[in-house]
């Protein structure tokens, strides 16, 4: 039963490559304009990523600070202590006494000026790491933390880091959105695709069901080239998407170096081009379906 | 064992092409179904791989009801038939070969098998060796011939011809009737339709007569 069952598939394997071998050309052109339609989201992922990790990598994890009143006593600063302690979506909690901030101010070169003030006139702070850069954390977190007894000030060190992350998403929702009108060409073209052949094949069709063919039988090679012919356009994609991140890596790298930052672009790795081709043949799958539904009703 | 109970047909919109046509076919038996044009004969063949349905009236195979056979089992009854149609609806694009074994892979017998039985199959009417030619480069009987070897390469127990020997002169009408009257030999139901009286002549067959849709002769 497996024998029969992988021996139809590869009649309707081989099948469907001789038709995509028949017309060279037209095989070509079509995973072509597959492929690109392909490239332009896969790349626009490709790229959001690589700004996500420029953004981690040149602020490192963004931090909250807190400031105390001036005239907390170490007793509050305990008490605060205990209370970031038990918060548990912190990663790191740092204690800067006032007097250490007056130091590292006299060592950044304002000794003169501080050495003229009578009393110290900086606060207790404490420095956090929040586990997730998610904005509705950090936002959350600021509200607790202002609400607590002797926190004079609470300052997010990495707003702009935020709105990065906004406007990232932002993008991404961009890249989605074209994803998703791509997506929909991919499956039209494999839709008429499948339609053509399905024209050519008539004589073909209506003797192999006088013959005693089911309708499984006659549409799997169609399913066979509609998603070969999506793998084809993923293949395309890819290398599209590969050929133009090298073509790009050098200037961005030395635009980042200009900035004295280190950046390297990446290509997409293996987990986002197997996605890219299994999305591919889903969608050329998708678009067979569509077409032998409408056009292989039978005429009994 | 063929059975035709009262089936009537009419086409959309058109006249009653059969008309309350009732007859039995035993095994092994051959009939040569004759009528003038537009009779109802094709019609009549066609109920029988469900390519038309009665509009009244039962057709049964082998004792099962197949004019009220659900879609997804026709594929299975026209496995177990020969069938030629009045075109002969050979694929032009591939060679004789090709054509023939198309019966064996739908049916999804191995390469070997298949290529075994297409070669038997070829040598039955007289083309053994031709199996590597275009059907476009055949005479009009050897094409017709290539249609015979595609409705007996499954062996199937019923062969149904619809005028096997249209367009042939009459030695080549003669080589394809002696060929049925084989076939009818070792077993096998054979229906055929043709309007040339002569042509089973000398065997004295059974004779079905339609004419304008009614079984005239044959019925018993
Ligand atoms: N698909 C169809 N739709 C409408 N009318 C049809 C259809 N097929 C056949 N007919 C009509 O039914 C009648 C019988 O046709 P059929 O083809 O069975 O005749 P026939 O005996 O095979 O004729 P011939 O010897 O010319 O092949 C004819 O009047 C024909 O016009
Ligand atoms: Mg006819």
């Amino acid at each position: 039963m497996m024998g029969a069952w992988s021996y139809q598939h590869r009649k309707a394997i081989a099948h469907a490559l001789g038709r995509l071998l028949h017309q060279p050309l037209g095989t070509l052109l079509s995973a072509l304009v597959v492929g690109i339609a392909l490239a332009l989201p896969a790349g626009g992922f490709v790229l959001v990523d690589n700004v996500a990790s420029l953004a981690r990598g040149v602020t490192g994890s963004p931090e909250i600070s807190l400031y105390l009143s001036l005239d907390a006593t170490d007793a509050d600063v305990t008490e605060v202590e205990s209370r970031l302690r038990k918060q548990d979506n912190l990663s790191g909690v740092q204690f800067v006494s006032r007097d250490v901030a007056l130091k590292q101010l006299a060592d950044n070169g304002l000794a003169d000026v501080l050495d003229g003030l009578e009393r110290n006139p900086l606060p207790h702070a404490f420095i956090v790491t929040p586990r997730q850069e998610d904005p509705a954390l950090f936002e959350q977190l600021h509200q607790t933390f202002a609400a607590w007894p002797k926190v004079d000030h609470v300052q997010l060190d990495a707003a702009w880091v935020q709105r990065m992350h906004s406007l990232l998403s932002l993008v991404e929702l961009g890249v989605s959105l074209l994803a998703v009108l791509l997506g929909a060409a991919l499956v039209i073209i494999t839709f008429n695709t499948i339609r053509l052949q399905i024209l050519t094949q008539r004589a073909e069709i209506d003797v192999t069901r006088l013959l005693g063919a089911t309708d499984a039988f006659i549409r799997r090679p169609f399913y066979w080239l509609g998603c070969l012919q999506g793998l084809l356009g993923g293949l395309v994609a890819w290398t599209i998407v590969t050929a133009s991140i090298s073509l790009l890596r050098g200037s961005v790298e030395s635009l980042a170096q200009a900035y004295g930052a280190v950046f390297a672009l990446n290509g997409p790795n293996p987990t986002q081009v197997t996605g890219l081709l299994v999305v591919a043949i889903a969608l050329g799958w998708l678009g067979t379906a569509l077409s032998v539904r409408r056009h292989l009703r039978e005429s009994e | 064992m063929i059975v035709f109970e009262q089936v009537s047909k009419r086409y959309p919109g058109g006249h009653e092409a059969l008309s309350e046509v009732s007859f039995e076919l035993r095994h092994g038996e051959l009939v040569v179904l004759s009528g003038h044009s537009g009779a109802g004969k094709s019609t009549l063949l066609k109920m029988i791989p469900v390519l038309e349905r009665p509009t009244s009236g039962r057709v049964l195979i082998n004792n099962q009801d197949v004019s009220h056979l659900p879609r997804a089992g026709i594929p299975y009854l026209r496995r177990s038939l020969g069938l030629m149609l009045q075109d002969n609806r050979l694929l032009y694009d591939r060679n004789v070969f090709d054509n023939i074994v198309l019966p064996l892979v739908i049916g999804g017998m191995a390469p070997k098998d298949a290529a075994r039985r297409v070669h038997a199959a070829l040598e039955r009417v007289g083309l053994g060796g031709r199996d590597q030619e275009m059907p476009i480069g055949l005479s009009g009987g050897e094409q017709q011939r290539v249609a015979i070897a595609r409705a007996i390469v499954k062996r199937p127990s019923i062969l149904i011809a619809d005028e096997p020997t249209a367009h042939l002169d009459a030695a080549y009408a003669h080589e394809i009737a002696e060929l049925f009257q084989s076939f009818k030999s070792v077993g096998v139901t054979v229906i055929v339709c043709t309007h040339d009286p002569a042509l089973f002549a000398e065997t004295r067959p059974r004779r079905l007569v339609l004419r304008q849709g009614h079984l005239i002769e044959g019925a018993e």
